[in-house]
């Protein structure tokens, strides 16, 4: 296989004006032959639903969840880049270009990520057309805030829930064509197959998860844009539902999958608080503008606070230490996601975490309540303080937060060239789910604008260059032998799961899983950690086809199936993650690899051996995945290694 | 400090699908932590359920954090459970003490018939919406987003409408299964902005009638919608839903 990004010829800043006065087209009259299936009803999803309804094309949207709006995009609280250049500040379609390959540490194609700064202000535009309420200032213009990895203020938000605001937005676009009979809306359905028709993607196998009948639809394209895979970790701030099903089918049909290890942990999020712990909550990192973080100097201190013996206030000023203030003086308690959350993770390996499991630091807020009184710190995070308060019984006005990194997105994904295709013909990635836009490293409130990027002002164009060859075909039947053995290889695999009848409950393998992931494909990674977890994942997943216990049967609401399902993708990703992280014996990112780092113990990037994309081949799950790569060729900007010191 | 672990008994509806009559079932449930969430709390019964061989209880849920609007337990006779403004997923077993009962009933109300157990099918809300709750507006038409200023305070306004989560909370708290809550809620979003001017007589109609023939009931201005809403989405919303259609009602035109 030759992977073949199908970049457009030209200078970088004219390639999609060109790209997209020349694609290929889809008359009116053709699009009505046409069906398109779209999986997952997040921003992604939802938007280019939406959109290509409107287009005229018939759609077929899918969510396992019960309506379409609950997709995880709801959940971010931030805001949304885009380079409007509103607030006079300097910023530009090259700037906003510029943030997101250098914040990607230069693991990201270039003409990917030019496209996604050019259209980034359409969005701000169409969604403050279809009413999405944006903060605004008192003379009625939008307002914007600045976030991590940037200089200008480019962030759009409503409140901190723009996820919401935006997902609410796509969702309403999506039911006006649901409404005018343009999409056909599958809620409480899982795909759970891609069926492959002379090397095309044709359609899928849905199960209704309230009746668990097993379905097949057609379609000449299929859309993946069922989001990220962060929940193999088992806690994460995904949704529960959160998967990696639709991708990994996809996968196992073909497409090949990019960057599997890159991972993004976010440093502020509530520590888990026992056993049960159901996933992890995040709080924005706005929170480390004047909050401070710290552990005691002293493992007996850190101790006597994990026994409940001292309360942090007991601890006196120079027996705190202030590490990231002390390691990073320049850019102090504001240093990358990354590199904040690797020092969380050093001060506890040390001893010295703060929450009984020994897995938390301090992020204390004394010291802006002292210089900016508590009415000003209330007026900036009264939300999250209230919220945290609810889940933990702490005020944390009185004593300080306590915090720690957890998974919140996965930069891997389906690996799409320049159209969003995968390497199957006709089948496409978009949003989370696919590789392509942010390299080893994610900048805060890049996530939102990519998705619907991809969904508004992307894939409606480039989906046409494949289709255009399609207005042909005519409605696809769904009797053919292709889509009976499709299904017929879903039954099987049900009813294997269901005859199992082992003893321990889906949970309990994908919380085990969970733990291989983080302890060694976390924060921190090596040679001789990621050999063991391989060998590791590969035991629980022999252990889990013998012994997993599903209770009910597979023709009725069975949510411990449709989990089932799921961990067991997980139980195979899990391992092409630990390969992948193996392979790439350089530190760049979210990806650390410990025998790749500076003196000072900082991450070494190696631009000579590793500027490339993995894009890996499923071959069996008994053989080794075929590794291919495309190498990222970096016309417009210079590589340099980072540094917050 | 209150206990760290409390011992319950848990009175669940447990309903084997939409045909079936239902009834409570009573489980016992030991040291369960006072940090975990109500929900954590189930799933600990849930993995005991499982280990025994029996029926885990379905539950819908999902982002876990109060957004995504799926969880919907009915708890102790209240919406969400005894703390004001808090979804199911985010109230926590601190709130209840050593030996309590605690009775867990799905939402109940005609349009929003059992699938299982504590899973109810909620898709009338998004028939509701499909009826009008959108700006019909294309991808690519829109003028640059600071074309027209909206002043602040209705910005603001519509942004607090906005924040419905779509859960359901305020059907089954009401009486009569109103859900003039949430039609209110994105009435009122887009009667708020100039984004929603155009079509906002059509809108209202539109959404009311979808709402009455899925069978929801009318407003008993009791409030409960309001006192038992995680989001705190006021009540002036239906005030302003009542005014919105008496409007479209009576003057001709959009």
């Amino acid at each position: 296989m030759k992977l073949d990004a199908k970049i457009p010829a030209g200078p970088l800043a004219e390639k999609w004006t060109k790209y997209r006065s020349t694609v290929r087209l889809v008359s009116p009259a053709n699009k009505r032959k046409i069906d398109i299936i779209v999986v997952g009803t997040g921003l992604a999803g939802a938007s280019a639903a939406a959109s290509l309804a409107e287009l005229g094309y018939k759609v077929k949207a899918f969510c396992f969840q019960d309506s379409p709006r609950r997709a995880h995009s709801i959940a971010a609280q931030g805001g949304i880049n885009a380079a409007k250049n509103y607030q006079n500040d300097g910023d530009s379609t090259y700037r906003l270009f510029y943030d997101t390959i250098k914040g990607g540490d230069y693991r990201a194609r270039e003409a990917n990520v030019h496209r996604l700064a050019e259209v980034s202000g359409s969005i701000i535009d169409q969604c403050v057309a279809q009413g999405v309420p944006f903060a605004r200032e008192y003379g009625g213009l939008l307002d914007n805030r600045s976030f991590g990895g940037t200089q200008v203020s480019r962030t759009f938000y409503a409140r901190g829930q723009t996820g919401q605001q935006l997902l609410l937005g796509a969702y309403s676009a999506l039911s006006r064509q649901i409404e005018k009979g343009q999409v056909a809306m599958f809620s409480r359905h899982e795909m759970v197959e891609v069926v492959m028709e002379d090397g095309k993607a044709r359609g899928i196998i849905a199960r209704d998860l309230v009746s668990g009948k097993l379905e097949r639809h057609s379609g000449h394209a299929v859309v993946i844009a069922s989001g990220g895979y962060g929940n193999v970790f088992y806690l994460s701030t995904n949704a529960m539902g959160s998967n990696v099903t639709a991708a990994w089918k996809a996968h196992r049909q073909g497409a090949l999958f990019g960057n599997p290890c890159f991972t993004q942990i976010h440093p502020t999020c509530l520590p888990q608080s026992g056993e049960y712990q159901s996933k992890l909550t995040l709080m924005s990192e706005s929170l480390r503008n004047d909050g401070r973080v710290w552990v005691p100097k002293t493992q007996e201190d850190a101790a006597a606070i994990r026994e409940g013996r001292k309360k942090a206030a007991d601890i006196a000023e120079d027996a705190r230490d202030y590490y990231l203030e002390r390691k990073y003086p320049a850019f102090g308690n504001l240093v990358p996601r990354d590199v904040a959350s690797r020092a969380a993770k050093e001060a506890c390996d040390e001893g010295r975490g703060v929450a009984p499991t020994g897995l938390a630091v301090f992020l204390d807020f004394r010291d802006a309540i002292n210089r900016l009184g508590k009415d000003v710190i209330s007026a900036r995070y009264g939300n999250l303080f209230e919220m945290y308060e609810k889940i933990t019984g702490d005020d944390p006005y009185e004593t300080p937060m306590k915090i720690y990194p957890a998974v919140h997105y996965t930069m891997g994904g389906l690996w799409v060239d320049y159209n969003l295709m995968t390497t199957v013909p006709g089948l496409y990635a978009i949003g989370e789910a696919n590789f392509s836009d942010h390299g080893a490293n994610r900048l805060g409130a890049s996530a939102l604008m990519q998705g619907l990027a991809d969904g508004y002002f992307v894939l409606p164009y480039t989906i046409g260059d494949y289709l255009a060859d399609e207005i042909r075909t005519g409605t696809i039947p769904t009797s053919g032998a292709a889509f009976e053995k499709a299904e017929a290889e879903v039954k099987e695999r049900q009813t294997r799961l269901m005859n199992i009848k082992g003893k321990q409950s889906v949970e309990s393998f994908h919380r085990r899983l969970g733990k291989i992931m983080w302890e060694y494909c976390g924060m921190a990674r090596n040679e001789e950690g990621l050999t063991k977890a391989r060998q590791m994942i590969r035991e629980l997943r022999d252990e889990f086809w013998s012994d997993v216990r599903i209770p009910g049967t597979a023709d009725e609401f069975n949510p411990e199936l449709d989990k089932a399902g799921r961990v067991a993708d997980f139980l195979e990703l899990g391992e092409l993650m630990v390969i992948d992280a193996l392979v790439r014996n350089e530190s760049c990112g979210g990806h650390f690899r410990t025998e790749s780092q500076t003196e000072e113990g900082e991450a070494k990037r190696d631009d000579e051996n590793f500027a490339f994309v993995s894009a890996w081949e499923f071959n069996g799950l008994d053989k080794d995945p075929i590794l291919h790569k495309e190498n990222l060729e970096f016309e417009a900007v210079k590589l340099t290694q980072r540094s917050y010191k | 400090m209150g206990k760290e672990s409390i011992s319950l008994t848990l009175k669940v509806w447990r309903q084997k699908n939409s045909a079936d009559k239902g009834k409570f079932e009573t489980y016992k449930l030991n040291e369960v932590s006072t940090h975990a969430s109500f929900l954590e709390m189930i799933d600990v019964l849930n993995e005991q359920l499982i280990v025994e061989g029996k029926d885990p209880v379905a539950f819908d849920h999902d982002c876990r954090e109060g957004i995504c609007g799926m969880c919907s337990m009915y708890i102790n006779g209240r919406a969400h459970g005894p703390q004001s403004a808090t979804t199911t997923c985010q109230l926590h077993m601190r709130h209840f003490h050593d030996g309590e009962t605690i009775t867990i009933e799905p939402w109940r109300a005609k349009p929003f018939p059992v699938i299982k157990d504590l899973t109810v099918d909620r898709s009338a809300f998004d028939k509701i919406m499909a009826a009008g709750g959108y700006v019909s507006v294309n991808t690519g038409n829109a003028p640059d987003g600071n074309a027209i200023p909206i002043a602040k305070e209705d910005a603001d306004e519509a942004f607090n409408a906005a924040a419905c989560i779509g859960c359901g909370a305020c059907v089954a708290a009401c009486k009569n299964a109103s859900a003039m809550l949430f039609v209110s809620a994105k009435v009122s979003q887009y009667a708020l902005l100039p984004q929603g001017q155009p079509e906002r007589k059509e809108r209202v109609l539109k959404m009311v009638a979808q709402m009455d023939e899925l069978g929801f009931g009318n407003c008993t201005n009791t409030g409960a919608c309001e006192a038992e809403c995680p989001k705190g989405i006021s009540i002036t919303n239906i005030a302003r839903l009542n005014r919105e259609f008496l409007t479209a009602s009576i003057t001709p035109g959009n």
